[in-house]
């Protein structure tokens, strides 16, 4: 088994357009604990990781220049990330199609954790 | 982990705005409404990584006080909070207890009911603002556009926001005068639930399931448990025990004579029969009561043949006297129909003093085609349901209006009629 992290990425208007009326909410909160426990399930998350703010700063250059999130210079803001557990990248990529994130045109970014052994 | 609660966010949403309303004021309802979506949006946002909190009200609750907070902090001086403000929010006890929820929500009930809105205003600013329900959810459950229902609720909330505080709850005298037009909003609820034109079965079955929330907050009361709402209370139970069986496997509309009284919801029919006699209480006798009566009748009857349609009548009497209407004139005809044949109810149709209120209501022409149908007269019948089938208000009714004309065409009579709460 190989480690993968998901990293969730979405424009503000898409994360806004999930949420909506209570009942939006609802669908779209039962949508994610589905698809994360389908997954704890099957045995794929090493760690369900953690939501990030969609704002913070930027440090940047040997000028240390600080700049506010969000970033101008990209669209899609990491909303979270989570640890999975795959055979290999194929999987790892097969099993992330059912991210919600997915449904309101986001993006799931899934990198192999590049292993340290010899 | 712990499970998400079915519709929790709308039951919350009715829960926290009202506890923060009672707190913020009420001139602050649109503060209140933004910071708990707010904390939903935390919710989203959190939850599916680190699974639902134990106690999700709880959590929701502290998340919406501390945006709150924050708020009141960055903008203390644009906004006239008073001062006590950050100091309640800040203290836990007055916030979570079930009985300071289940009071903040009938504080809110109340005040929606403001004598200067219109009862279909009352209706929607119950479902919105205690219901959870968006404007887009309002205008489904009512056939109505996205801008008329903002519209109203615009105005509702500007009305409500500009009364002076919110309705006391604690005098007692005030309470039990504003409890009439309460119970009517509940009533309402339930019935466009029950009757309404929306084609949507699923909204339906939720006003119907609202309205009996919260009709039960009211009836955990004291001074609002009064034998009127239990009659109301007792109603509702005894028509949503049929509610399974208003509509068949395909999806179609199913009058009460084919409604298959096995699956009568037993648990609903028992507890309306329980409520029904505890409203027997007192002198008061209220259109609630009389409705709640004609329903058990109803029930009664294992088969539609057993129907006790004297007592039917006799009941439809009562109810005329209470709460004259030609909604009422008119199902009375059709009990007294069943009783005593389709002459004697087409007498009474058209005996009816104000019945050309009636022409615009598609059961009114379908009512007359069957009784028609009935004694004969299939050319007749079929005029009339043609006349019903031109009103009709969604698929569900024409579907089934289209099949009682090919029943006047087959020349075969059927049995009886949909019967729900009285008024339109």
């Amino acid at each position: 088994m190989s480690e993968f992290i998901y990293l969730y990425r979405s424009t503000n208007e898409a994360s806004r357009a999930a949420m909506g009326s209570p009942e939006q909410m609802q669908k779209s909160m039962q949508t994610w604990m589905a698809w994360m426990k389908q997954l704890a399930d099957k045995g794929h998350i090493k760690s369900p990781g953690h939501p990030l703010e969609r704002s913070g700063k930027l440090v940047k250059g040997k000028q240390r220049t600080i700049t506010d999130g969000p970033y101008a210079e990209s669209k899609d803001i990491i909303g979270g990330y989570t640890l999975i557990e795959a055979k290999d990248l194929a999987e790892a990529v097969e099993l992330s199609k059912g991210c919600p994130v997915l449904e309101g045109g986001g993006v799931v970014e899934v990198r192999p954790v590049l292993q340290t052994g010899m | 982990m712990t499970e998400l609660h079915e519709h929790l966010f709308r039951r919350e949403a009715g829960r926290l705005v009202a506890t923060l309303t009672r707190i913020f004021g009420v001139e602050h309802l649109a503060l209140a409404e933004d910071v708990v979506q707010d904390a939903f949006c935390r919710a989203l946002e959190v939850w599916p990584f680190r699974g639902v909190p134990d106690n999700p009200s709880a959590w929701l609750m502290a998340t919406a006080k501390h945006r709150a907070l924050d708020v009141l902090r960055r903008e203390r001086t644009a906004r006239t909070l008073a001062p006590d403000v950050a100091r309640a929010l800040e203290s836990d006890e007055q916030l979570v207890t079930e009985d300071a929820i289940r009071d903040d929500q009938l504080r809110m009930m109340f005040s929606c009911c403001h004598p200067q809105l219109s009862e279909a205003g009352q209706v929607a600013l119950i479902l919105h603002i205690l219901c959870g329900f968006s404007v887009d959810e309002v205008a489904g459950a009512f056939v109505s556009t996205h801008a008329g229902v903002e519209k109203r609720l615009t105005r509702a909330k500007q009305v409500l926001a500009g009364s002076e505080r919110l309705f006391e709850i604690a005098d007692r005298a005030d309470f039990t005068a504003r409890l009439p037009a309460v119970q009517r909003a509940l009533y309402l609820l339930f019935n466009e639930g029950y009757h309404g034109a929306s084609p949507e079965a699923a909204v339906r079955a939720e006003l119907c399931r609202e309205a009996l929330r919260l009709s039960a907050l009211l009836l955990e009361h004291p001074v609002a448990a009064t034998p009127a709402t239990h009659a109301l209370a007792a109603l509702m139970c005894l028509h949503a025990a049929r509610l399974p069986t208003r509509l068949d496997a395909a999806g179609q509309f199913r009058i009460l004579a084919e409604q298959d009284r096995a699956r009568w919801d037993p648990g609903l029919l028992a507890e309306g029969q329980r409520l029904l006699e505890r409203s027997a209480s007192g002198p008061e006798l209220t259109e609630y009561h009389v409705e709640a009566a004609i329903a058990a009748a109803h029930a009664a009857a294992p088969r539609l043949e057993d129907t006790n349609w004297a007592q039917i009548v006799s009941l439809y009497d009562t109810l005329l006297e209470i709460r004259p209407s030609p909604v009422v004139a008119l199902n009375r005809a059709i009990a007294l129909a069943e009783r005593d044949g389709p002459e004697r109810g087409l007498a009474a149709i058209g005996a009816i003093a104000d019945r050309e209120r009636l022409a615009a209501y598609p059961f009114y022409h379908a009512a007359l085609g069957e009784l028609e149908l009935r004694r004969g007269n299939g050319r007749g019948a079929r005029g009339h349901f043609r006349a019903a089938l031109a009103l009709a208000r969604n698929a569900m009714e024409r579907h089934f209006l289209e099949q009682r004309i090919a029943a006047c065409d087959a020349g075969k009579a059927d049995l009886a009629w949909n019967r729900g709460p009285s008024s339109p």
